[in-house]
């Protein structure tokens, strides 16, 4: 990394940016590993349908997972805003 | 083409500062001159110095964030187009091309070729708004505005706020700027509540940040990327006269 943190320095400026990508990555993929069902653009092979659509599994997973930042290293934990709906019933749809 | 830069570096806004030659070779003309430097910024990061620092956003001439004086001109040698749009192709295989940051009072360097240009954001905070409720997108269209007054209005408009109008002006005035806003935002219905007290608000804090008095030479609109008229400098004097002789009530 050329130059210093006690002046502007672009070069960092970039790296925090990649590094903030970097970490972002990473949690995507922890929040998917832990979400064992199939939902919209989050598809599991083993979580389908007979015909290839995703397999929502709302018993268990009916919520956003909202990861806090637990420090430097350290696995982010879990706070689950659970997905309550008052006048429709969830549904699986077919784009078939 | 092979070029020859002398490229203004100074460490930050107190350390004294030089001219620094770099050979850049390998350069192609389809690059665009911010391009050109990311290339030699390249170089000397793998060599272990430090990259020249310069500003830069959109890339595509609408933000503003792009500067350099250019063989003593500012944007370089097109006319109406930001650094961010010119390309190598302007210049010879075997140029010599010197390259230094807006040189103005009110804009202190912050590192090489970055400059502080929140002066111009305090002139905005002085009256370049529009506060009059002109409810959603529906109700703004049914405000009818004469063809001659948008035209003028929207040419104002297209100022990007680079700050090209001072670094080219021998007196570093902001006129060009502060007059492309008054006249933007002056000649909308819109605008008119605020107008005379725009007017005054914004000249008054373009002379307070320390930029010089405009003489007329004219080297703004010559330099300007959005080829801003002076007519609108004779609009904001005119709006600032009458606001000092009869009061800012439309």
């Amino acid at each position: 990394m050329p130059g210093s943190d006690a002046e502007l320095n672009q070069a960092l400026e970039k790296a925090g940016r990649v590094a903030d990508f970097l970490e972002l990555g990473e949690l995507m993929c922890l929040d998917a590993l832990h979400r064992t069902e199939s939902c919209g653009g989050h598809f599991r092979e083993e979580s389908q349908t007979p015909d290839g659509e995703a397999l929502r599994d709302d018993e268990k997973f009916a919520y956003v997972a909202a990861w806090q930042y637990a420090g430097e290293g350290k696995i982010p934990i879990l706070n689950k805003e659970p997905l309550v709906f008052e006048n429709v019933k969830l549904s699986q749809r077919s784009y078939k | 083409m092979r070029l020859t830069l002398h490229v203004w570096r100074q460490a930050g806004p107190t350390a004294p500062g030089k001219m620094v030659v770099y050979e850049a070779t390998d350069v192609s003309p389809d690059m665009s001159f911010l391009e050109m430097l990311d290339v030699i910024n390249e170089g000397l990061t793998l060599k272990g110095e430090v990259p020249i620092a310069f500003d830069h956003d959109c890339r595509e001439g609408i933000c503003g964030m792009c500067s350099l004086m250019i063989n003593g001109v500012a944007h370089g040698p097109m006319k109406g187009t930001a650094t961010c749009q010119l390309h190598m192709r302007s210049f010879k295989d075997g140029d010599t091309i010197y390259i230094e940051p807006w040189r103005a009072r009110a804009f202190p360097v912050i590192k090489d070729l970055t400059v502080d240009r929140s002066a111009f954001d305090r002139i905005i905070q002085a009256g370049g708004f529009i506060t009059a409720p002109t409810g959603g997108a529906q109700d703004a269209n049914s405000i009818l505005v004469p063809k001659e007054s948008l035209e003028s209005s929207m040419d104002a408009a297209a100022c990007i706020g680079c700050g090209a109008c001072v670094a080219a002006c021998p007196n570093a005035s902001a006129s060009l700027f502060t007059a492309a806003k008054i006249s933007h935002l002056g000649l909308l219905p819109q605008g008119q509540p605020e107008r005379y007290r725009r007017a005054l608000g914004m000249v008054e804090q373009m002379d307070l940040e320390n930029f010089g008095s405009c003489t007329l030479h004219g080297e703004c609109q010559d330099a300007c990327p959005k080829e801003i008229s002076i007519d609108t400098i004779t609009r904001m004097n005119r709006d600032f006269i009458r606001a000092g002789l009869i009061g800012t009530r439309t």
